[in-house]
């Protein structure tokens, strides 16, 4: 009968019921919670970025390399022993938007898919959830740095 | 400390953005994340994320914003000395650390780790 | 050469209404077996199921061939407590929740009794039960079982998310089921009957989310239960018990709301759930549990048992299933759903 192209106000009035009995997240809570969190990343980030300034007399800007690749280790390694994902259901955003949650996408659908073998499990799947970041990242800066590029 | 602190508040914002679009809207994670690395990318067009970089330090590092920073900026570099072909031989040279991290770490993790039963 | 004035004339004798069959000689289900895994066992229900495994990979080197197990080992239950082998079976009726019912295939394969597939997600349970009694009813077979299985690892890396990744579930979202069921059916013997079979029509009433399958569901479940209620003129009040197969907390109270707005009638005197009967209150699965193996484990091991005891003494079996695909809701489709109903009496 119906696709998503046209709703029919039977499909309408059901929606509306239904929104009805649907649940609200607990909005504050994981507003506080996330917030909390993307700071306590940031934080060890910003410690992270200051220790390899000093140890390896790098400008901070060029320490924020060894500092994002050591929070993309730590989130491999908490998605690996299973206890990323019982943290992100506290945390939400507040680890899903550091590079945290890059890393815990790739490292979780790896090994999900490791069983249809090392090609097409692991090679594969690895970029499912990742891959659109990749994208959308790299098409704006192709647009962006085109369009300052002509109009210098 | 400062540092920390402005750390600590504007990642934590970034985080609360997030939070808000997963709850308030119906948008994915995949949805949100594109968009916050685009919108990096944007930023860095701007001139923008620099500055906030210069202010908050890690707390606009680590959120995937960064990511699109960082492409924008390697693109935007390279262009300014190469012109337009800048634009393609620059894309990658300030985030292929952290993509060659991501795969080298994500690859040897896979193997080392086995999921749940 | 049949016009359709003769069609007419003589309908088929045992189909009441509009969806509705009821047998003759109504099929008696003399034996089930159930096996769930560890979260289910620990649930109010653990004590009644068969086997609980150690784990949801069960020894196996995938998840898959875990659930495979579990559905032969269900089988093969079945089979002992009945005292037959698989040789005794006309056929199976199996089903679940993969891609190209591959648990089923597989476990037909090991079981060896010619095989229909069925697809009716987390209605196979009742779809199983109702076309098992028109084979048996119909003198087409005299042994038939019924089977299906679900496996939360394996639905949710086929519908959704990898085990490790860290998503933020909704508070409406249900737990896929780890658990299996098989039942034989049996034209002559001792157990609860199969009497009426409403078959469901697919229901769509604009519920996109694949989080929120309780919500899409109960629309399919008004419309079986109201089809039934009105082919057999019974009121819910003739019920023992309504069980739905999956609907959980939010589902359940949209079908109570749809039964008055839309039907006139209370169901809530005699509704319940099996998604919501097979977790306890203080175990984290979202709204309840869902899955194919969900409705078939908790009305095999719980409902029937409740029957032989003399507790129910008629019950509908209402089970219900969302029949999207992993790609059509990325396509940006609604949720077509069903619902499939069998009356079990003593």
């Amino acid at each position: 009968m119906s696709t998503n192209q046209q709703v029919s106000p039977e499909q309408r009035r059901y929606q509306a019921l239904a929104k009805k009995h649907t649940p609200k997240p607990p909005v504050l809570r994981h507003a506080v919670a996330a917030f909390i969190a993307g700071g306590l990343v940031s934080v060890v980030g910003q410690f992270l970025t200051n220790l390899y300034a000093r140890l390896l007399h790098l400008t901070p800007d060029k320490a924020g390399n060894p500092a994002v690749a050591t929070m993309i280790l730590i989130g491999a390694l908490l998605t690996g022993f299973g206890v990323y994902d019982r943290l992100a259901r506290l945390a939400g955003a507040g680890l899903a938007v550091p590079v945290t949650g890059f890393a815990n996408s790739i490292v979780a659908e790896a090994l999900e898919f490791k069983r249809e073998g090392l090609i097409y499990g692991v090679g594969g799947r690895m970029f499912t959830l990742a891959g659109a970041v990749i994208v959308y990242g790299v098409v704006t800066a192709f647009f962006v740095g085109l369009f300052k590029a002509l109009v210098k | 400390m400062t540092q920390y602190l402005a750390a600590f508040v504007v990642g934590g914002l970034f985080a609360l953005v997030g939070q808000l679009l997963f709850d308030l809207t119906n948008l994915s994670p995949g949805h949100v994340l594109s968009g916050f690395t685009a919108l990096g990318g944007i930023l860095a067009g701007l001139g923008l994320y620099d500055p906030l970089i210069k202010f908050a330090g890690a707390g606009a590092t680590m959120p995937i914003s960064s990511f699109g920073n960082s492409l924008a900026k390697g693109a935007i570099m390279e262009a300014s000395k190469d012109g337009v072909v800048g634009v393609l031989t620059g894309m990658f040279e300030l985030t292929s650390a952290g993509i060659t991290a991501a795969i080298v770490i994500g690859f040897l993790a896979s193997l080392v780790f086995n999921p749940k039963a | 050469m049949a016009s359709g004035a003769t069609l007419r004339a003589r309908p088929a004798p045992r189909r009441i209404g509009k969806q509705t069959v009821q047998f003759e000689n109504p099929p008696a289900i003399i034996a089930t077996g159930t096996v769930v895994g560890p979260l289910e066992g620990k649930g109010p229900l653990g004590h009644l199921f068969d086997h609980v495994t150690e784990d949801e990979l069960v020894g196996q080197k995938s998840f898959e061939r875990a659930e495979q197990m579990m559905l032969q080992n269900a089988a093969y239950t079945a089979l002992n407590k009945a005292g037959l082998t698989p040789e005794d079976m006309d056929y199976m009726l199996s089903g679940d929740l993969l891609n190209q019912l591959i648990t089923s295939s597989f476990s037909a394969l090991a079981v060896g009794v010619p095989v229909f597939g069925l697809y009716g997600a987390c209605a196979t349970s009742a779809e199983g039960l109702g076309l098992g009694a028109m084979l048996l009813d119909g003198g087409f077979a005299n042994y038939v079982m019924v089977a299906t299985a679900s496996h939360n690892r394996t639905a949710e890396r086929q519908y959704r998310y990898p085990n490790e990744y860290g998503f933020q579930r909704k508070p409406h979202a249900q737990r896929t089921a780890t658990a299996a069921g098989a039942a034989i059916l049996a034209r002559n013997g001792e157990g609860p009957r199969v009497t009426i079979a409403t078959t469901g029509k697919v229901v769509d009433r604009g519920i996109k989310d694949p989080y929120n399958v309780g919500a899409a569901m109960a629309p399919a479940a008004a419309s079986t239960i109201l089809t039934h209620l009105q082919d057999t003129g019974r009121r819910p009040q003739d019920y023992d018990l309504i069980a739905t197969g999956d609907l959980a907390l939010y589902g359940h109270r949209l079908l109570v709301e749809l039964g008055r707005t839309e039907g006139g009638i209370d169901l809530e005197p005699v509704l319940d759930d099996c998604g919501l009967m097979l977790y306890g209150q203080d175990q984290e699965v979202g709204a309840g549990a869902s899955g194919s193996g969900c409705s078939a484990a908790v009305t095999f091991a719980s409902i029937l048992k409740d029957m032989r005891d003399g507790r129910y003494k008629r019950v509908l079996v209402a089970a219900t299933g969302a029949l999207h695909s992993p790609c059509s809701f990325q396509q940006g489709e609604y949720i077509p759903t069903i619902c499939h109903a069998v009356s079990l009496e003593v």
